[in-house]
């Protein structure tokens, strides 16, 4: 019954996302009020469908269900109750489901807050997004339903894969999805605009602040995915450029392009052209990468091709989206009046070489990515592209956009001067020039150049953001903190995501360098020695969890003769499913964790063991956090604020451009 | 006309720094692709005698032995035509994957040593019991069809 009324309720929102594609866009060509005016409601009642279709997939869930095929493959009744329901998004169907509803609560978001929209632009953006939701729905009901019976019923499931039987899956995908959808808003404003032919750049104003938010989810998802992947998959790694990762990490390069693209087209005018590209490049790799990661193609292009009615209608929906959005580009492009003038050296230039880095970058990672795929399909024989590719690809790439980074937020709009900037930032370069030389005389021998280089570049970037904190203090009178508290939340944010970035970029320098591993047969009683650690095996033994049994060992961890703690790393057999496991155990620090993984059970209780030592790992956490905090910051800038409160006057922001001083009214 | 040269100037530059760019990036994709070759087609010498590339296939039944120290695995893979040696350095590499196992499929990267034996450097064997890695899939499936082909 439950299952029934959920797909029930898939088909209404359906219905009711056509209303809201076809209807307001209409009305928005046409300048019909009425039509326009469905718009909102329909959107609502869309996300209420859509809510009521995933909560009957929960239940399903939450309460076994086995009739329901997808319950039945991807849970088991002695599941815990937290994954019980995270496994409702831990299928493809699931997750498309889960997708869908967040297009839909990113499209109620925009009806609530866009009540500062001119109504033609608001209808065309709700529209927009109501053909991707149309797309999205026909996918699930016709391809991939996640409601389908299954007869006989079976006892028991086949549980969920162990590996998404973790903490980190109750957040990773919503996050991800938080942040591929959000792009989506973006994708809409840009749609609406070329929709439209007003090409001034107030449609920038308005999706700068939902850019920010869905970088803002994104970051914490891939973030957040590195993390899990470095606790849970037991290779001690925290970054594989395995196509999951890289589907993730091509939106958000995409988005990052767009995200400072969008400040030069909010502020100056210029590169408008360029912003509505990268808008769509970002959705569209958001649709790449979810059909990448969901659709099975990944583990086989055959298996892909054997389904041809998710293959191709996946492929169809791409080239709808993606061809479609561009043919309008090309055909509105040129109605777009080019906008402000500025110098080879000047803030903007700096901010098209961050994009053209960051662009390419994202051409290097879809290379190595669907390259492989490619060649599979046209029965070219199988390669792979592993991780040197991707390390010797971006060390050079992202290096020149660390030190651009430290250039641009200091340099002018329009024109810079180039003997003055140099004046300025000497004094940093050098002092970063310095630490790197002098970096490797404290760390003895076996040290890495690429290390010095790598904590050179943090370091000046980190100098770069005290200097924009001393330029906009250098102006402010009185006391520092209430200055430094009166800044824009948008300033400081760019300041501490910078920030954030350098702090990774010395984390990944310092970790990628220094880390020390060790694999040994370890008898009981038998001891090994890594990076000052002295590390006791004290055998193992054998502990039940909730739907698993464990071999559990004990790592006793002691510095100079004394214990300091003791690592239980795990090797775990899941009941349901017969798959084991390997849980590592981690003593987590601020320069450095301890890492303790149990290889295979060799005779009289003797282990592998694999112990790591990894310096300075959290630091990729911690500037990642800075990145978020940034991006919580900037998000929150009281003139975005303002200008979503219905009836109040604008910021008066400065008006740079004459074409969007209308725009907040 | 200032301001157009300065545009030609600033699409100059960008079209000079892609190119770069583009060199870099094919240039280490050149050098790091790394390809796939099946029991069968090793046998027959096609793969080459210095570079990575990689291997997939079934490991046979009753052939996985460790070392003395526990710390080296051989064992032997095939694809059900023709066969191969394979040694793998825990010691080295790290330990194999949870799901290696006597009669599933894997796939191992690395370089042909010069008694024949297959020096890996990484084992993969990954995702759930019923999946088969996508090469050591084809490699059986090749195998299969070029015997169906001889009877």
């Amino acid at each position: 019954m439950i299952p029934e009324l959920g797909h029930f309720a898939l088909i209404l929102a359906l219905m009711l996302a056509l209303v809201q594609a076809i209807l307001p866009l209409i009305g928005a060509h046409r300048g019909n009020a009425t039509l326009m005016s469905v718009a909102r409601p329909a959107a609502q009642g869309h996300f209420l469908f859509v809510a009521i279709a995933f909560g009957c997939l929960a239940y399903s869930f939450l309460n076994n269900d086995f009739s329901v095929k997808n319950v039945a493959l991807n849970s088991f009744s002695q599941l815990p109750l937290l994954y019980r329901f995270t496994a409702t998004w831990g299928s493809h169907e699931g997750s498309i489901l889960l997708w869908t509803l967040i297009l839909a609560f990113w499209t109620t978001a925009v009806t609530l807050w866009s009540r500062h929209l001119p109504e033609d632009m608001a209808a065309r953006v709700i529209g927009v997004m109501g053909l991707v939701s149309v797309g999205f729905l026909t996918y699930m009901l016709f391809a991939s339903n996640p409601f389908l019976r299954l007869f006989p019923v079976p006892a028991d499931g086949n549980d969920l894969n162990p590996l998404l039987q973790d903490p980190g899956m109750v957040f990773h995908p919503p996050m991800l999805y938080m942040g591929y959808v959000g792009f989506s808003v973006a994708f809409a404003f840009a749609i609406a605009a070329l929709l439209s032919g007003k090409m001034d750049v107030a449609w920038a104003r308005w999706s700068r602040p939902w850019t920010i938010v869905a970088w803002l989810f994104l970051s914490i998802g891939i973030t957040g995915g590195s993390w899990w992947a470095y606790n849970e998959l037991g290779w001690g790694g925290w970054w594989f450029w395995d196509p999951t990762e890289n589907a993730s990490f091509m939106p958000w390069l995409a988005g990052t392009a767009l995200l400072h693209s969008l400040a030069v087209t909010e502020k100056r005018g210029a590169f408008k052209n360029w912003t509505v590209l990268l808008a769509i490049l970002a959705f569209s790799m958001s649709l790449v990468g979810t059909f990448l990661v969901r659709s099975g193609v990944l583990s086989s292009v055959h298996a892909f091709a054997t389904d041809p009615t998710r293959g191709v209608f996946i492929l169809g929906f791409l080239g709808v989206v993606i061809g479609g959005s561009l043919t309008l580009f090309a055909f509105r492009a040129n109605t777009m009046p080019s906008g402000g003038n500025f110098t080879w050296f000047s803030r903007e230039s700096l901010l098209l070489g961050n994009n053209v880095v960051l662009v390419a970058a994202l051409g290097a990672v879809l290379l190595g990515t669907l390259y492989p795929l490619f060649m599979d399909a046209l029965g070219m024989g199988k390669i792979s592209v592993g991780p040197p590719y991707f390390n010797s690809v971006f060390v050079p790439l992202f290096s020149p956009l660390v030190f651009l980074m430290g250039v641009g937020p200091l340099a002018r709009w329009k024109q810079a001067s180039l003997p003055d900037m140099t004046k300025r930032l000497r004094i940093a370069f050098a002092i970063a020039v310095v630490s790197g030389l002098l970096l490797p005389l404290t760390a003895g021998s076996g040290f890495k150049p690429l290390v010095s280089f790598g904590v050179a570049l943090a370091i000046w970037a980190a100098l770069t953001v005290l200097m924009g904190f001393a330029q906009r203090l250098k102006h402010a009178d009185g006391p520092m903190l209430p200055a430094l508290l009166k800044m824009p939340r948008g300033f400081l944010g760019m300041q501490m995501a910078h920030l954030g970035l350098a702090w990774v970029v010395a984390g990944i320098a310092l970790v990628s360098g220094l880390e020390t591993e060790r694999n040994v047969k370890m008898n009981i009683g038998d001891q090994t020695e890594l990076a000052g650690y002295t590390f006791t095996f004290r055998g193992a033994q054998m502990v039940d969890g909730p739907n698993y049994r464990a071999a559990r060992g004990n790592l006793e961890v002691g510095v100079d003769g004394k214990p300091v703690f003791i690592l239980h790393p795990e090797k775990r057999v899941y009941n349901a499913s017969g798959m084991p496991m390997t849980e590592a155990a981690i003593n987590y620090g601020f320069t450095r964790d301890v890492y303790a993984a149990m290889g295979e059970e060799l005779e009289n209780g003797a282990w592998t063991v694999r112990v790591f030592h990894k310096p300075f790992i959290n630091w990729l956490w911690i500037g990642g956090a800075f990145m978020m905090l940034g991006g919580v910051l900037a998000a929150s800038d009281r003139r975005y604020r303002i200008a979503l409160q219905k009836g109040e006057q604008p910021v008066v922001m400065p008006p740079v451009v004459p074409a969007a001083k209308g725009a907040q009214a | 006309m200032k301001s157009r040269n300065k545009k030609l100037l600033a699409i100059g530059l960008a079209v000079v720094g892609l190119a770069i760019v583009a060199a870099l990036v094919l240039n280490a994709f050149r050098n790091n692709l790394v390809f796939f070759f099946t029991p069968s087609q090793v046998a027959k010498g096609e793969a080459p005698k210095d570079r990575a590339f990689r291997i997939g296939g079934l490991v046979e039944k009753g052939t996985m032995k460790r070392s003395a120290d526990g710390m080296t695995v051989t064992f032997i893979v095939t694809d059900t035509a023709l066969t191969m040696p394979v040694s793998y350095s825990v010691k080295e590499y790290g330990p194999l994957p949870d799901l290696f196992k006597e009669g599933k499929g894997m796939v191992a990267e690395g370089k042909l040593g010069a008694d024949g034996t297959f020096q890996a450097t990484q084992v993969l064997a990954k995702h759930d019991e019923n999946y088969m890695p996508p090469e050591a899939a084809s490699a059986i499936a090749q195998a299969q069809k070029a015997q169906t082909l001889v009877k």
